[in-house]
């Protein structure tokens, strides 16, 4: 069978309801052999059931292969190297600038998103560049580059699916698809306005017909989700996350109609999609601006928020705010992650957050009821508690001040995928302890803007842990604690798998990727690859299980032999 | 959004830039009505510079037409909205999209029409797109100081448990001659971390014990340590590294700042404040 035609086949088996996608219910397999999507299944389990590497066997993975990613249009080989892979060049820029992911535009590739396995294929990112990889010899297959007008480069966090046409997204707020054989573009489409300051880096999400993408903006402009179609890039609909209009919902959670207008609320990580009720659900960003919130009195709804649309018409299901008026830049963007377990001694679907402002969430994912709030951090001063929808109380003496307030600045988890396994029932997450004193500046009574208003100042950090959560009580069942590691990287941190070898895998401090037993957190097996930079996948090719990691603009995969 | 990996960024080019001028947290310290807005983000979304001669023609035009509204920084005024995030404003390049609304007024939200020819709003778009958001703030580090010296002194002396370290006669004496926001960063830190908490290049060094199974011991100024390694400096500026294997070697870390750290999670804002300006006050 050639590979154009078992790419075909293995895209059909991915999404087996492609041209009947409106009436039945677009599923996936659970995660296993591939990495279709964003999170490798729908459910932002990231579990696999991959069982060929355990806790018995673990301390023998070995290196399988590795990739270098060449950004850019430098691919040549030189005298002594291989030739480069084919290269295909796109982009609205009349320049091509090196754009790697760390902001600056010659700063080097990182990988640090989802990377996806389809069929012996991977496919990988970095703002501005896209690559497919042999996933069994590490060998670069062609490589992708966008020629970028802009914006602001973080990290961009992969791609989606659909046939054998791939989407990513640019910092310059375009999705582009591209054939998946060939690397050639099929075309590209605006989806945010760039003057307007956004910047696209989530992970497409493919659901049947459905692609959806959002985007991120620091500056005062509203977020949305949309979905395109994934033969035209046509918007299928679109969902504002604040009010846009005096009688939207949650239009009386803002001071007025030009507040929501601005009231960011963007939608920069994906989702996690239930195939039952067709709800997609979703976290959003803080509110705009962030600190100074004088101008923005009220919730804010639905910034800060897990809301849950429907895939097929877009419109709003059901809500939750875990951050009602945050005024300390601490999104709700974290990945929900579903789980069918017991809660109160009945069975039910729910979904989890750690949110990056230091507590947990379980709501019931068909509903959005409120069952279960936990702080999972040591402090707690900025709040006065819980209230009555187990939302946190904030403590407006907490916001920043001319005089200094201590906080955790950074917030307390972030966007690096968490993971569940169904084999311990726990819920783990990297989370961090980083306090600083946060000084408001902004004397203008009409307040700041965007991300304005604030200058950092002293910081101490405590470090990063990785946490287990029983998600039935809240309660942190262990923890491993690590210092602020090297370099950029060890304080983000980067996300976790778990696997049905009941094991944990994610990076330390940042130098090691390490295997961990997903019961207590021992350690079991590390490997010391510098700047771990993604979150570790799984796959099984040819009879064997892969462990594959990003470091920087390496691949790493490990297997048994 | 805000993903720490750009506060990060942001935090780490301010080390770097820290390391760069003068190794010293008072480096840290920022210009007045600097911090609004990260550099780098500006600079991404920057547009081409327009002619300073249209920029100039256009600030006098929106100075006599729009300034009462929609304020002389184009932030906002009286009645009129913040222009400088204003979606028409942003995709507009040369006047093109903003004349519709200058010609046309918003009636129903009470903005009249103006008749402006498009010389003149071409030149008023230039200015506005010359605005710089950010340069309305007056914040200086003086302003820090809103703590209560007395009170301050107590908590130094007492609760604070400062003076087991330090003495405002020896260590400290002349401290005040640091601005508000400096001092107080530092007595946060101790000095001994920037931005994110990563360790400062000027901060006083840990040092580790190593012991072997054997009894044998190595110390010296710690490098690195994580579950698996610990990289240390001996006397002799040899640098070790040493795998670790669950409890074996024994490491034992001294942080000369430990106080500090014990601190982070006790101190309430006001105390800070307090020993602030006690401390500002040793001149």
């Amino acid at each position: 069978m050639n590979a154009a035609k078992k790419l075909l086949l293995a895209g059909l088996c991915a999404i087996p309801v492609l041209t009947v996608a409106e009436t039945t219910n677009p599923t996936l397999p659970p995660l296993g052999d591939s990495w279709p999507t964003y999170s490798g299944d729908y459910s932002g389990r990231r579990y696999s059931s991959l069982t060929q590497i355990d806790q018995s066997n673990v301390k023998h993975l070995t290196l399988a292969w590795t990739a270098r990613l060449k950004g850019g249009m430098d691919q040549g080989g030189g005298l002594l190297a291989p030739p480069g892979p084919p290269q295909i060049v796109g982009g609205e820029a009349t320049e091509a600038v090196v754009t790697g992911g760390l902001f600056s535009s010659d700063a080097p590739i990182s990988v640090r998103g989802a990377v996806l396995q389809v069929n012996g294929v991977l496919y990988a990112t970095a703002p501005d560049n896209a690559w497919a990889v042999d996933a069994g010899t590490g060998t670069v297959l062609w490589h992708y580059f966008w020629k970028t007008k802009g914006g602001t480069h973080t990290a961009n966090k992969g791609m989606g699916m659909y046939k054998d046409y791939l989407f990513f997204e640019t910092a310059d707020d375009y999705l582009v698809s591209l054939d998946a054989r060939t690397g050639k573009e099929r075309w590209h489409k605006e989806i945010e306005s760039f003057p307007e300051q956004y910047f696209s880096e989530a992970a497409p999400i493919v659901i049947g017909n459905h692609v959806l993408v959002g985007a991120g903006n620091d500056s005062d402009e509203p977020g949305s989700l949309r979905s395109l179609d994934p033969e035209t890039g046509e918007v299928q609909w679109k969902f504002h996350t604040t009010p846009m209009n005096p009688r939207d919902p949650g239009a009386d959670t803002w001071p007025n109609i030009e507040a929501s207008r601005h009231g960011g609320g963007n939608v920069w990580v994906s989702g996690s999609y239930d195939e039952e009720t067709h709800l997609y659900i979703f976290g959003t960003g803080n509110p705009s601006p962030a600190y100074g919130s004088n101008n923005r009195k009220g919730d804010n709804l639905f910034t800060c928020s897990l809301v849950a649309v429907n895939v097929d018409t877009g419109k709003l299901v059901w809500y939750y705010q875990t951050s009602p008026h945050d005024t300390h830049d601490w999104d709700s963007a974290q990945t929900p992650v579903f789980v069918d377990g017991e809660f109160n001694g009945r069975p039910r679907k729910l979904v989890l957050q750690a949110a990056r402002n230091g507590h947990f969430f379980v709501l019931d994912r068909v509903t959005g009821e409120h069952l279960l709030t936990k702080r999972y951090t040591p402090w707690g001063k900025w709040t006065k508690g819980i209230n009555d929808k187990g939302q946190p109380i904030r403590d407006p003496d907490r916001d920043p001040h001319v005089g200094g307030v201590i906080v955790n600045i950074d917030g307390w988890a972030n966007w690096p995928p968490p993971t569940y396994s169904p084999q311990t029932g726990l819920f783990y997450f990297r989370g961090y302890e980083s306090y600083g004193i946060l000084y408001f500046t902004e004397t203008d009574p009409r307040g700041a803007m965007g991300m304005g208003g604030t200058a950092r100042g002293g910081q101490v950090s405590l470090g990063t842990s990785i946490r287990a959560i029983d998600y039935k009580t809240g309660r942190i069942v262990w923890e491993r604690p690590f210092e602020t590691g090297e370099g950029l990287l060890g304080a983000i941190g980067s996300g976790l798998l778990t696997t049905a070898g009941k094991l944990l895998f994610g990076a330390d401090k940042g130098a090691n990727l390490v295997a961990f037993d997903a019961e207590n957190g021992k350690p079991l097996w590390n490997t010391r690859l510098h700047g771990v930079s993604n979150a570790p996948e799984t796959y099984m090719l040819d009879g064997h299980q892969y462990v594959m990691v990003a470091a920087g603009d390496m691949l790493y995969a490990f297997t048994l032999y | 959004m805000a993903n720490l990996e750009r506060n990060v960024l942001l935090a780490a080019l301010t080390v770097l830039a820290m390391a760069l001028t003068s190794g010293s947290l008072a480096a840290d310290e920022p210009p007045a009505g600097a911090a609004k807005r990260n550099p780098f983000e500006s600079h991404d979304f920057d547009r081409p510079a327009d002619d300073p001669s249209a920029i100039a023609r256009g600030k006098q035009v929106f100075s006599v037409n729009c300034a009462f509204c929609h304020g002389s920084d184009g932030r906002g005024g009286e009645g009129g909205p913040n222009l400088l995030r204003s979606p028409i404003v942003l995709n507009d390049k040369k006047g093109e999209i903003i004349a519709a609304v200058v010609l046309n007024g918003r009636v129903e939200k009470g903005m009249p029409k103006f008749n402006l020819p498009m010389d003149n709003i071409a030149d008023v778009a230039a200015y506005i797109h010359s605005i710089k958001v950010g340069a309305a703030s007056n914040f200086t580090p003086r302003m820090v100081l809103v703590g209560n010296a007395a009170a301050g002194k107590a908590y130094f002396n007492g609760q604070g448990g400062c003076t087991s370290c330090h003495s405002v006669k020896k260590d400290l004496a002349g401290i005040g001659a640091m601005d508000p926001k400096t001092l107080q960063d530092l007595i946060f830190t101790g000095g001994g971390s920037g931005m994110l908490g990563i360790p400062s290049p000027t901060a006083p060094p840990r040092t580790v014990t190593v012991t072997f199974p054997t009894g044998e011991t190595v110390n010296g100024r710690l490098v690195n340590v994580d579950d698996f390694i610990v990289v240390l400096t001996d006397a002799e500026g040899n640098r070790r590294s040493i795998r670790r294997e669950g409890e074996a070697p024994k490491v034992e870390i001294v942080n000369p700042l430990q106080a500090h750290l014990d601190r982070v999670r006790i101190w309430e804002d006001r105390d800070l404040r307090n020993v602030t300006a006690y401390l500002e006050t040793l001149k």
